[in-house]
């Protein structure tokens, strides 16, 4: 009896001496592999990803090339009428559907992860400094915040675009430089406030303050420990942000404001192929489907993270 | 109150300034001048000879800093000068124009909104965790998330081309059915999130425990005690909701032909009608500012807190 309760002591102890302590950052991957969205999610990101990144070797055709051969809107190969060079047709100016789909894929995740960095690191760095400086510092810099954060962003989007979107720097990669500085210069706000907040809650813990009295540099401190421990949040609303600007920039192309043709983003085949509703329907539906899927892919990654990293949340 | 609501109004006020002068910059910074814009949008066959005059008549012949503080003070009175492509008529006649349109849609939207978004949310919450919730919940994410003009085309694409119930172009009331249920679902699915969140919170409060304790049979408690406190913020955030709808018909409108603000708005932009680009954006500006504003003010009277922080 006794013997065996010993036994069972020892192999629960080596166990125990066996298994890593149990941080937050490997509890959170516990409990987002159990959330079976959010794991559909980073698959589909992930393949988007590749497709994205191996454009150039996947896409069947040049995205750009008309070729002379070939007849406009095609339709794709399960409907009659197809051209079998195109597997999912061929648009107006007899393009193949495919491979400009595979490349508007490129933009998408360009202008969805591009300004979310800008964006973190201007929107980070007055955060800190509102949160760390406090007083005077702190007012000035949130005012600001709050009335930038009170502008209606999809508006100043499509003023900025149609005033600017002519000009070089305007056409600049298509369009892109344009929309990344547009979307940077209203979304830091979102980040600063988040950002404020963690610091004002972390500044009074006691670990930070043991830090302080024992005479670590503020830089150090702020590196350490305010930045890791401000993470969890930092990276719910990054990947909430990412299809906010996916979105518009789908919204704005789709105005015919975004990403100049002949470049190929998602947006602007949807406005391309809406003229064509009553013709195919199924030529804008293509687009459009990449786009919702692309939105529910990080809406559920998103989810996925703010349950898994901040247990207290869930219901 | 009366200060905290004073205070909120006048920081409005910043967030119109920022919005005018951002636009006069952007105007100033176009290339071209405005009559470069104004000879485009009329074809290119305005003679040279009349520039002056009109630039005299748009009060372009004055210095920048003079033209600036004339906007400000124009803008203020919802003053936004001519159209250019409409000889005669002026911006807020054509705001006016397509406004009707835009504000039936938003209405009809919210009402729709509401009746769908409410129940699903109160049956959602109050069937925690079953089956009920789940698929409500699912519902509510996928058409909080899928873009309203991705659902449009789909929704086009089935009701007007496949079954051709409604028309693609804009011919008559049929035409309101799509935009306003598209509108609808999207707007439905956030009231159901926030009724759902908002039930959950208040079913978990004391005094909703003692009125159960109290022996009270449950319709009461749900209805008198949950329902009743639980569906304040949904029916604060209406004010607001309606402001992002009448805006976000933009897209929507242009998806499916709608002949109001939205599709004035990028029309204009086409045509570089500035004064008309500039107007409506302060316009819709004015609309979002306003709901912002109209819930900070609802929830400072329902909840005192607020204010103080």
């Amino acid at each position: 009896m006794t013997v065996a309760k010993t036994e069972q002591l020892g192999a629960l102890r080596a166990e125990a001496a066996q298994s890593k302590p149990r941080g937050l950052w490997s509890d959170a991957w516990r409990r987002l592999k159990k959330n079976k969205a959010a794991l559909a999610g980073v698959a589909y990101i992930a393949v988007l990803a590749l497709i994205a990144i191996f454009a150039k070797f996947l896409a069947p055709h040049d995205p750009n090339f008309i070729p002379a051969d070939a007849l406009a809107n095609t339709p794709p190969v399960w409907q009659e009428g197809a051209d079998r060079r195109f597997l999912l047709g061929t648009d107006s100016l007899s393009r193949d559907i495919l491979s400009r789909l595979i490349y508007g894929a490129q933009i998408s995740l360009v202008v969805g992860f591009i300004p979310v960095a800008l964006e973190l690191l201007l929107g980070a760095t007055v955060g800190i400094m509102a949160g760390w400086l406090g007083g005077r510092w702190d007012n000035v810099l949130m005012r600001m915040v709050d009335v930038v954060y009170a502008f209606p962003s999809l508006l100043f989007f499509i003023v900025v675009s149609s005033a600017l979107g002519s000009t070089p720097f305007g056409r600049m990669l298509s369009g892109l430089v344009l929309l990344f500085v547009a979307f940077a210069v209203t979304g830091w706000v979102t980040m600063a406030r988040l950002v404020r907040g963690q610091v004002l809650t972390l500044k009074n813990k006691e670990f930070i303050e043991a830090a302080r009295s024992v005479g670590v540099p503020t830089q150090r401190i702020i590196w350490r420990h305010v930045i890791p421990n401000s993470l969890a949040p930092i990276i719910v609303s990054v990947t909430f942000g990412i299809p906010g600007y996916i979105l518009a920039e789908a919204a704005l192309s789709y105005l015919g404001l975004g990403i100049h043709p002949p470049a190929a983003s998602w947006g602007n085949m949807v406005r391309e192929f809406s003229t064509l509703i009553s013709l195919n329907a199924v030529f804008v539906l293509m687009p459009a489907a990449l786009i919702a899927l692309t939105m529910l892919a990080f809406t559920f990654l998103g989810d996925g993270l703010r349950d898994a990293l901040d247990p207290q949340m869930t219901k | 109150m009366a200060r905290f609501a004073l205070n909120r109004i006048l920081w409005t006020l910043p967030v119109f300034w920022l919005v005018i002068t951002v636009t006069f910059v952007l105007i100033q910074v176009t290339p071209g001048s405005p009559w470069d814009a104004f000879n485009a949008a009329n074809g290119g066959r305005l003679s040279p000879d009349l520039r002056p005059t009109w630039e005299r008549e748009h009060g372009l012949d004055k210095p920048v800093a003079q033209q600036y503080v004339n906007y400000i003070v124009n803008s203020a009175r919802f003053q936004f000068g001519e159209s250019y492509t409409q000889q005669g008529q002026t911006v807020s006649q054509r705001i006016m124009e397509g406004f009707p349109y835009s504000a039936r849609i938003g209405i009809y939207a919210l009402v729709l909104a509401a009746v769908i978004g409410v129940p699903l949310g109160v049956i959602a919450a109050l069937k925690q965790n079953t089956m009920v919730d789940y698929v409500s919940l699912f519902f509510a994410t996928v058409g909080a998330t899928v873009p309203s003009f991705v659902i449009g085309f789909f929704m086009l694409a089935f009701f007007g081309v496949r079954l051709n119930w409604v028309p693609i172009l804009w011919t008559d009331w049929r035409n309101y059915i799509l935009p306003v249920v598209v509108l609808g679902i999207g707007t439905s699915a956030f009231i159901a999130r926030l009724t759902r969140a908002s039930i959950l919170e208040i079913t978990r409060q004391d005094y909703v425990r003692t009125a159960r304790a109290k022996g009270l049979p449950e319709r009461t408690v749900t209805i008198r005690h949950i329902l009743r406190n639980g569906l304040i913020p949904v029916v604060t955030i209406m004010g607001p909701a309606l402001a992002a709808l009448i805006t976000g018909t933009i897209i929507i409108e242009n998806v499916f032909g709608v002949p109001g603000m939205g599709y004035l708005y990028i029309q204009s932009i086409g045509a570089r009608d500035y004064p008309v680009i500039m107007g409506t954006t302060l316009f819709y500006t004015f609309f979002i500012v306003l709901g912002n504003m109209l819930v900070d003010l609802t929830y400072g009277v329902l909840d005192p807190r607020i204010k103080a922080s």
